[in-house]
């Protein structure tokens, strides 16, 4: 008897939970809208599913509750009402996944017009490289990285030497123009979190990982690591601020180039 | 002349002479089934303490000196994998799966029960192993339960030296060990059901424990070959999943290896260990509810079906844990689809526990408050389970305190209250003592809320998108102080929570020397290990004659018979009854 009444009490607080909540996504600051509403659905619909189970418990926990004379049923099994329940989940399960698998769809396909630029990740920082003038960004090898080259660009590569070079953990991006985040490691396993972006992807030593989003208002965000790399892991932060075009652009042709930090760290060793 | 079938012949038993080969070095099952379940619960409350210790660096960051980030790391991957692998998969499989599979069919004793016997001691091989490495220099590995190489093995991780090849050592071992017993599970289930136990008449516990432990069979030889690689990798220098890489700076002579590879090796065991702890979850809260509700379990075929299906899916599911992890995100499409599927027979078994209650004769009885907060929180953790495994609402949401909270539900919360409710259930027979039912509702109640209060906020900070696995949340725009409110509220139901479980070690302790003594079927239940002679059994369970089935596990309640349930030992009486089996 307490049991139903304690069944019926959870999901009344948890209902209230949900509607009171000071803890639940951040405003969204891209073009992920489908993620968002996708997690609607599937939050809607669990919610419904688990209110209406959960009655069903307690009322049948307080219903047929053991008094003396009180004999159960004998009740072996149902096809037809066991088909039923099975269909309409079936039902259910598609409606969840159709809002998934369409908003997968376009993560997977990127823009041919994003911009494209390239985060490292390294035991517990961050570092940005843009393609420069050409477009095009220049080949890297783990056995080039060194102290005078943080990137691991070879340096016989044309394209290369007009990459832009950002060691610092802020990266600027525009607002409004689709990006391709290429994601590379130095070391360990990364993974390249903003909550307000909602897309994710980790950084895997070894190969080129990407994804995609468009920023959708200006900003400045936090960069977390959000795949265990190590016990610094909860201090790999790092920053995207997302601007108007013409303020990228300023910030952009702010940083080194490939080119010139050669051309500085050169006479140095010397 | 009078003649023994082989069946009945007992000589063949070798009862043991001393009290070394009856408790020690024993080959019955049911000291066996003992020895893994006391051993998995004692280093289970190792893992219950390093949770509450995490729990405190949480809320009260900084308050303890001794949790470092590097302890810290420790205690989240030895907490993990203490209750994954030693704690659940030895005490659901070893512990019941041992106790209950040759008294429920109606067998003397697992079909190789010298083996069984090895398989206890080198699961507690890989035990000790394990425990070692709290004091390996560097202590225990920090690498997360799910030990992602290349940070596993490199600076940067605590543990990297000592910790991690113990680790590795250990989970081998356990392999070994889980296989001898898995054999031997799966043929005694196939080979020595007595006469009349046909398949379709095994109750739902054996089924649970038969498919888990065919699955297990299936799953742990690609945990076992990734320890093995792993371990090449970090002593020989090969380069398995290592690819060219620069280790704080320095370079390192790795090449060519991937990462990846490990993670699919991993989670093709992971995702079945799920329902490795599940499935025979999923089997004995079925008898629990349908004993305590005397009412037959509703669509027994069904849930036997269900079971089976499970089972054969969750080989086919294990990248839905990849979704951001870099592999060619086109298989999200085949990951999320075969995941979402899995969830049509898992919710059919929960419909058909909720209609087993309908119209019932239910006895609020410690086990079945058990097995109804089962119920409930498996109904969360399934459920929270569908925003993972739908691939666009996994990725926000991957790697943050919602998948804590989701996991922790499913299959943390879930198969431990069936094992609560199991404890509870079959005390009586394996003591011959009742337990006292006033302490066992205290220890429901705070445990059943308790759990509640700390996951559910977990969810939330998953939401808002507070990540896992960090040592502190230090300062960060978008969580708002009023998070760690949250966390210091967990906290603190986690500690009452652990604190209660001592409620259950006394009840445990104080019935075996002092409870009542009980009757042989205290809960008037219809399966066959509540039939047998004595009570505790003796070895060989059945004295002279094995029983011989005449019916399925849940005849409660039929109509026109003068008790409410019928053994399955029973002959027919010519009650006119319609059932599948």
């Amino acid at each position: 008897m307490a049991i139903a009444i304690a069944i019926v009490a959870l999901v009344l607080l948890s209902i209230a939970f949900q509607l009171l909540t000071p803890w639940w996504q951040t405003p969204l600051a891209s073009n992920w809208k489908s993620i968002d509403t996708a997690l609607d659905v599937t939050m809607w619909v669990c919610g419904l599913v688990f209110v209406a189970l959960n009655i069903f418990l307690a009322y049948s926990i307080y219903r047929y509750r053991h008094r003396r004379g009180h004999r159960a049923h004998y009740d072996p099994e149902s096809v037809a009402l066991e088909r039923r329940l099975t269909i309409w989940t079936a039902v259910g399960i598609a409606a969840l996944l159709a809002p998934g698998l369409l908003a997968w769809k376009q993560f997977v396909t990127v823009p041919k017009d994003a911009l494209v630029f390239e985060a490292v990740g390294q035991q517990w920082q961050w570092s940005f490289r843009f393609p420069g003038k050409d477009g095009v960004l220049g080949t890297v090898n783990s056995r080039q990285v060194s102290a005078d080259n943080p990137f691991g660009l070879n340096p016989d590569d044309p394209f290369g030497r007009d990459d832009i070079l950002v060691e610092g953990s802020e990266v600027h991006l525009p607002l409004g123009r689709p990006v391709k985040a290429l994601l590379r490691s130095k070391d360990v396993t990364h993974d390249f979190f903003v909550p307000q972006i909602r897309a994710k992807m980790d950084l895997v030593p070894g190969m080129v990982t990407y994804f995609w989003f468009t920023p959708t208002r200006t900003g400045t965000f936090d960069i977390l690591c959000a795949e265990l790399c190590g016990v610094g892991h909860y201090t790999m932060r790092g920053a995207v601020a997302i601007d108007q075009e013409p303020a990228f652009e300023t910030w952009l042709s702010q940083q080194p180039t490939y080119s010139q930090l050669i051309a500085e760290s050169t006479p140095a060793s010397q | 002349m009078t003649s023994t079938t082989i069946a009945d012949d007992t000589r063949v038993l070798h009862h043991p002479k001393t009290w070394v080969g009856k408790y020690v070095w024993s080959q019955d099952h049911k000291v066996i089934a003992l020895q893994y379940s006391v051993t998995a619960v004692a280093i289970g409350l190792v893992a219950l303490v390093l949770s509450d210790l995490m729990r405190l660096q949480l809320g009260f960051p900084g308050a303890l000196k001794f949790i470092t980030p590097s302890a810290y790391l420790q205690f989240v991957t030895m907490h993990g994998m203490i209750m994954v692998i030693y704690l659940l998969t030895a005490l659901l499989l070893g512990g019941f799966g041992n106790y209950l599979i040759p008294l429920m069919i109606g067998a003397r004793d697992m079909v190789f029960p010298f083996v069984n016997m090895l398989s206890y001691w080198v699961y507690l091989l890989a035990v000790l192993v394990l425990v070692a490495s709290f004091f390996a220099p560097g202590g225990p590995t920090g690498a997360g339960w799910t030990l992602y190489p290349p940070q596993s093995i490199l600076e940067g991780t605590p543990g990297r030296h000592w910790g991690i090849i113990l680790m590795l050592a250990s989970l081998a071992i356990f392999v070994v060990a889980f296989t001898m017993g898995g054999l031997n599970y799966v043929t005694t289930v196939l080979q020595a059901r007595t006469r009349g136990m046909t398949l379709m008449r095994m109750p739902c516990s054996v089924w649970g424990i038969f498919v888990a432990a065919i699955l297990g069979l299936l799953a742990f030889p690609a945990l076992f070959v990734a320890a093995v690689m792993m371990m090449l990798d970090h002593v020989v220098g090969t380069s398995f999943f290592m690819p060219s890489l620069v280790s704080m700076g320095q370079q390192t002579k790795f090449n060519g290896g991937s990462p990846l590879l490990f993670q699919h090796l991993f989670w093709f065991f992971g995702h079945p260990e799920v329902y490795i702890v599940a499935l025979p979850a999923f089997g004995i809260v079925s008898d629990l509810i349908s004993t305590h509700a005397r009412k037959n379990i509703f669509g027994y075929r069904m849930m036997v079906w269900a079971i089976v299906v499970i089972g054969v899916l969750s080989l086919f599911v294990w990248a839905h844990h990849m979704y951001v992890s870099g592999m060619n995100p086109y298989f999200g499409f085949f990951f999320a689809s075969s995941t979402l599927v899995i969830a049509v027979p898992t919710a059919i078994k929960v419909y058909n526990w909720l209609l087993t209650l309908w119209r019932g004769d239910i006895h609020l009885r410690a086990p079945m408050l058990f097995a109804i907060g089962f119920i409930f929180t498996f109904i969360h953790g399934g459920l929270t389970g569908l925003f993972l495994g739908n691939v666009s609402v996994d990725v926000p949401l991957s790697d943050t305190f919602f998948v804590v909270g989701h996991f922790h539900m499913v299959m943390g919360v879930s198969p431990i209250l069936v094992i609560f409710g199991a404890i509870y259930h079959w005390y009586p027979k394996i003591t011959g003592r009742m337990w006292h039912a006033g302490l066992a509702h205290i220890h429901f109640w705070i445990t059943f809320l308790g759990v509640y209060a700390i996951y559910l906020p977990m969810h939330y900070l998953g939401f808002l998108g507070v990540p896992r696995r960090y040592y502190a949340l230090g300062q960060t725009a978008f969580i708002p102080h009023s998070a760690q409110v949250a966390n210091e509220f967990i906290t603190v139901a986690a500690l009452i929570v652990g604190a209660a479980q001592l409620v259950f070690f006394y009840n445990m302790i104080w019935s075996y020397f002092k409870g009542p003594k009980a009757d042989s079927n205290p809960w008037g239940a219809t399966t066959l290990e509540w039939q047998t002679p004595q009570t505790p059994p003796a070895h060989g369970n059945w004295g002279p004659k094995l029983p011989v089935v005449y019916r399925w596990a849940y005849d409660y309640s039929v109509p026109g018979a003068p008790q409410d349930f019928i053994p399955q030992n029973v002959p027919p009486d010519g009650v006119a009854r319609h059932h599948a089996t």
